[in-house]
């Protein structure tokens, strides 16, 4: 990874081929629905099932989400969006933060399935790392996992996360029960793989 | 049938609002069971507060999802502490939070008791697959309670949890329903 990584220059927003922006609220809620109509996404996304939402839900969903970060102040939430065409495809987000313990969960998702294994969710995942532990400061970061997200798994490893705890036969889908993986990754681990 | 209130020390009950906040408002005082009992900063509230969140807790436990719980001793049926259930019926999973807020009753076996009930109920009442609870590593008492009540320790998260200066793990515990009948049938054997 490139040292001008903790230049304080360095764009926090900006990747390789995507970047980090607000909510649209004109364009934004017609893709994400569609993504809702694909089951596939809601499953490696959500734990809740899986269910079509309409354009004006999801509207609806934003208004709701921007008021609980306005009032919570323990969530940031990003839209990843391809600099080449300025697409919506996917949401980053920082939740449950607990200041005073210093950690929070990480939820990564890329919604069209034409632009999963292109790389943008590796590229999502370093520019998220970088604002949890060198914008926010916190001392971890927590991603919970189900054991048949085989692509998120792969992910989280590469960015050197441990494997902490196995919540067994914790999740239902398809009529048999799967476990839930935990991952954590510290400010330390963070800083001294980005620096190698 | 079994009654599902009743244990060897204790027994769950209901409790009205106004009572047990004039309880838990001297509880909080105790920082260290604070500390056991939670992840967030110690914060002095109300009896009034108090007595208004468990106003809610007690509207909200007429839904499938939410159940509480006072524990109380069945030798001068005193107030000990608090059994909280959240149910997760998309999933089948319980997940557990209980607190005994009267020091005097630490280490002898009146936790053990009512997380045995607990779970039972979960079990056999709410019918799910899976109970689920946390804990500080801090809290060894906790972790023997837990044991014995069948829970088995599925991991820990690394550093989670920051108190004067230090960081502490967090450790997750879960019981499946296959796990638990077996105990029962051990019991009996």
């Amino acid at each position: 990874m490139e040292k001008t990584m903790f230049d304080i220059a360095t764009q926090l927003f900006d990747g390789q081929d995507i970047r980090f922006g607000p909510i649209d609220f004109e364009k934004d809620p017609e893709v994400e629905s569609k993504w809702t109509h694909n089951a596939e996404f809601m499953r490696l996304f959500e734990f809740d099932p899986a269910r079509p939402i309409s354009a004006a839900i999801v509207k609806k969903q934003y208004e709701k989400l921007e008021k609980q970060i306005e009032e919570n102040r323990n969530l940031f939430h990003f839209m990843i969006r391809a600099k080449a065409d300025d697409r919506l495809i996917g949401k980053a987000m920082i939740i449950r933060i607990e200041w005073s313990n210093s950690n929070c969960v990480l939820r990564l998702g890329i919604g069209a399935p034409e632009d999963r294994r292109k790389g943008y969710g590796t590229q999502a995942l370093r520019m998220l790392l970088r604002f949890a532990f060198a914008e926010l400061n916190l001392f971890r970061v927590t991603a919970n996992v189900p054991e048949y997200n085989a692509g998120a798994l792969a992910l989280f490893r590469k960015f050197g996360f441990t494997e902490e705890v196995r919540r067994r036969q914790a999740l239902d889908r398809d009529g048999r029960r799967w476990d839930l993986l935990v991952f954590g990754l510290l400010k330390d681990e963070w800083l001294n793989q980005a620096s190698a | 049938m079994k009654d599902l209130f009743r244990g060897e020390l204790v027994r769950l009950t209901s409790e009205e609002p106004e009572f047990r906040a004039r309880q838990e408002v001297l509880w909080q005082n105790d920082t260290e069971f604070h500390r056991l009992a939670d992840g967030d900063p110690a914060e002095m509230y109300s009896t009034k507060k108090i007595q208004g969140w468990l106003e809610k807790a007690v509207e909200d436990s007429f839904g499938p999802e939410r159940y509480s719980f006072s524990i109380r001793t069945l030798e001068g049926d005193k107030l000990i502490g608090f059994l909280g259930l959240w149910c997760n019926l998309i999933h089948s999973e319980v997940w557990v939070g209980i607190g005994i807020g009267d020091r005097a009753y630490w280490g002898k076996g009146y936790g053990t008791d009512a997380m045995k009930l607990c779970v039972q109920y979960a079990f056999m009442e709410l019918g799910v697959q899976r109970v689920s609870l946390g804990l500080h590593a801090y809290n060894p008492r906790a972790l023997r309670a837990y044991e014995k009540a069948g829970f088995r320790l599925e991991g820990r998260t690394r550093q989670d949890l920051a108190r004067e200066g230090k960081r502490y793990d967090s450790l997750w515990m879960g019981i499946l329903r296959h796990e638990w009948l077996q105990m029962q049938n051990g019991d009996k054997a």
